[in-house]
């Protein structure tokens, strides 16, 4: 009677055999990597049906990443919440603790996964980009562990304020390429990273770091990932012995979010909320690709963009360069269309202000990626009932940030 | 009888000239290249993010689109080209989005009035056909499919079917205007290709000297050189058009006197 039930329309079973989400996703790259990516989705196929590989992915999250990640109950950020809110309202507000990962947040997750594919298709070199390089750390540290040679693309201005991790990849082992292209920052690290790979298909594989580009990226990704998500039911339902009334997770390219609600989507009672970064706000510069985009192709899928009426990429904004990119996942877009998760704006400024409430209230610094989450959660939980539970995602502890926040409040560290 | 038609079968190979739209004096060196002896013009349509592009061309983009180049500029440009020169055949060649964002329909209608024989999309493959391909057919526009060195036999097929004027072979797997394919792998891949279809085949990516285009040239139905034109613009800006005619001429005669030279 309460097993969970299989809804015969169900939400869980995209992307189509062409990679599609209803019109969003599918393989818009050079002939010269089409080949490769077809490689790929058959390789994903037989790594699926294997469950010496599914082992050995259980064994390396639990043992090398320290999962599962804990479900933290905010009790003084709830109780903090309720103070402004009407009488009888302020929902529960859970973190799932995706920063207490190794290398600090869920990159991690999908990084073991793509590099157990890599040794699958016996490629021998590791290309990723990387924007605030948590990808890029990520992705070093899983070539170190598997003894493989790692090249990170990351634009030159991101490379400039993020040294920190730029040294974590280089004593991790890997070759750090700033790109000078573009705007030199995560949409030209990714530009580069796809023309690496083309001149070098034969022996190198491309870890993607988010649920965007070609199929079957969107998908392998996303299931990596969805490891967020089945725990974080079976923890709640442990915890509360029933499922959460919300979801809530930042969304930039939208793979620590996909993770989260993807179990979940066919849940109907369960609320989704996802969060764009809308910078300096939606009439300013932003990130903000639902709201502020149109459907467009880039980067090998069709999704929403930040574009000009030419069709031109314009550039995205945010504090937060982790969601600095002018694009979403297609299945995202997708999501948002037939409405299943409602996606919300959250300014810079909202951002700043829930990183230190964060830290000041719980003792966790979020990553400011994670902190536009917890904005959007202050925002909504004051208007549900205290009854109500919401599941935020801490996807990324904020260590990497302080620098930025320090001189976004004009501290001098 | 098509523009491209009556151009491949002319007996010397075919001099195709890529140039970036709207980077430079864009009408004079269109211009200079049909002076200087090129068949077929390809122009590209800059785009913010050129993926497949090496630095050359990516830099051109840029500068054309700095100096704010629009899609109806373009169509402009092509338009007044084929006023002036009726049998030349021009490719647009560029990305999927700046192609699809106004609609597939849209972008063929004004391929067709413009006079435009033909479309390379670098980012859409055979898979994703429906995007701009049934459109440019009803319109009369023919897409221009790429090969690669990674198209396996078993893939040739998916990419030759829909295809039309002209198999653009990409020589290296790689990115535009960096490093040249070895000659043999070149008349292996060609010769495979001719085997496969009916329609010429150009080879480019790489191509930059006279002596490197002729050897091509003495196998393929046309030869395909864009960078190093694209080299003479940065250098020269708006008055590159003489230096671009007496570069084409020297590609010109090189690659039109393969064919007798090598019989």
């Amino acid at each position: 009677m309460t097993a969970p039930q299989t809804l015969p329309n169900s939400l869980r079973t995209g992307p189509d055999d062409r990679g599609h989400f209803g019109q969003f996703g599918g393989r818009y790259v050079a002939e010269t990597l089409m080949p490769l990516i077809l490689a790929l989705e058959r390789e994903y196929r037989s790594a699926q049906a294997d469950p010496a590989f599914k082992a050995e992915f259980d064994r390396l999250l639990k043992d090398y990443v320290g999962r599962p990640s804990p479900l933290w109950l905010a009790q003084r950020l709830t109780d903090h919440l309720r103070e402004s809110a009407s009488e009888g309202f302020g929902a529960k507000i859970y973190l799932k603790r995706e920063d207490l990962n190794h290398t600090g947040a869920h990159k991690i997750n999908n990084c073991i996964g793509q590099i157990l594919l890599a040794k699958r298709m016996g490629k021998t070199r590791i290309i990723a980009e990387t924007g605030a390089g948590q990808h890029g750390v990520a992705t070093a540290t899983v070539a170190a562990l598997f003894g493989l040679p790692c090249t990170i693309f990351m634009g030159a201005v991101d490379v400039a304020r993020q040294q920190p991790n730029v040294f974590r990849m280089k004593l991790l082992g890997a070759e750090v390429v700033a790109v000078e292209s573009g705007a030199k920052t995560l949409k030209d690290a990714m530009n580069e990273a796809l023309r690496h790979w083309v001149a070098n298909v034969h022996d190198t594989f491309y870890i993607i770091g988010t649920v965007a580009g070609p199929h079957p990226y969107p998908e392998l990704v996303r299931d990596f990932q969805s490891v967020i998500g089945d725990e974080a039911k079976a923890q709640i339902l442990e915890a509360e012995g029933r499922l959460p009334d919300m979801l809530i997770a930042p969304v930039g390219g939208g793979s620590n979010a996909i993770g989260l609600f993807h179990p979940f989507l066919d849940d109907a009672g369960v609320e989704i909320v996802g969060v764009e970064a809308a910078g300096e706000g939606l009439d300013g510069k932003h990130a903000a690709s639902l709201a502020g985009g149109k459907p467009g192709i880039l980067h090998g899928n069709k999704t929403y963009l930040l574009q000009d009426d030419d069709g031109q990429i314009t550039e995205a904004h945010s504090i937060s360069a982790g969601l600095d990119y002018p694009g979403i996942g297609p299945e995202h877009s997708w999501l948002h269309d037939i409405g299943r998760v409602r996606y919300e704006p959250v300014t810079d400024a909202e951002a700043l202000a829930s990183f230190q409430k964060l830290t000041k209230l719980e003792g966790i610094i979020p990553a400011l990626e994670s902190a536009h989450a917890i904005a959007a959660a202050e925002r909504i939980a004051p208007t549900l009932g205290k009854d109500k539970i919401i599941i935020v995602n801490c996807s990324g502890r904020g260590d990497k940030d302080i620098n930025t926040v320090a001189e976004a409040l004009g501290v001098a560290v | 009888m098509t523009r491209f038609a009556a151009t491949f079968a002319k007996p010397e190979t075919a001099l195709v000239a890529f140039i970036t739209a709207g980077d430079g004096d864009t009408a004079a060196n269109l211009d200079a290249l049909v002076a200087g002896g090129a068949d077929v013009i390809e122009l590209g349509l800059p785009f913010t993010d050129p993926m497949a592009d090496g630095p050359a061309i990516q830099a051109a983009n840029l500068r054309s689109l700095a100096k704010g180049t629009t899609t109806a500029d373009i169509f402009a440009m092509a338009s007044a080209f084929r006023a002036r020169h009726v049998e030349v055949p021009l490719v647009l060649m560029g990305y999927a989005n700046p192609m699809t964002v106004r609609g597939a329909d849209w972008f063929a209608a004004e391929c067709a009035k413009a006079g435009v024989d033909g479309i390379i999309c670098v980012d859409i493959p055979a898979e994703e056909d429906a995007e701009l391909g049934p459109s440019l057919r009803a319109a009369g526009v023919d897409l221009i499919r790429l090969a690669t060195p990674t198209t396996d036999p078993a893939r040739l097929p998916a990419v030759l079917e829909g295809a039309g004027g002209f198999l653009y072979y990409v020589s290296v797997a790689g990115i535009t205007g960096l490093q040249q394919a070895a000659q043999a792998s070149i008349e292996e891949a060609v010769a495979r290709l001719k085997d496969a279809t009916d329609l010429p085949v150009a080879v480019g990516f790489g191509v930059r000297t006279p002596e490197q285009a002729a050897q091509i040239a003495k196998v393929a139905d046309g030869v395909v050189v864009g960078s190093a034109f694209i080299d003479i613009i940065a250098q020269h800006g708006d008055a590159a058009a003489p230096h671009v005619e007496a570069f084409t001429r020297s590609l010109a005669d090189a690659i039109h006197g393969a064919k007798e030279i090598a019989a």
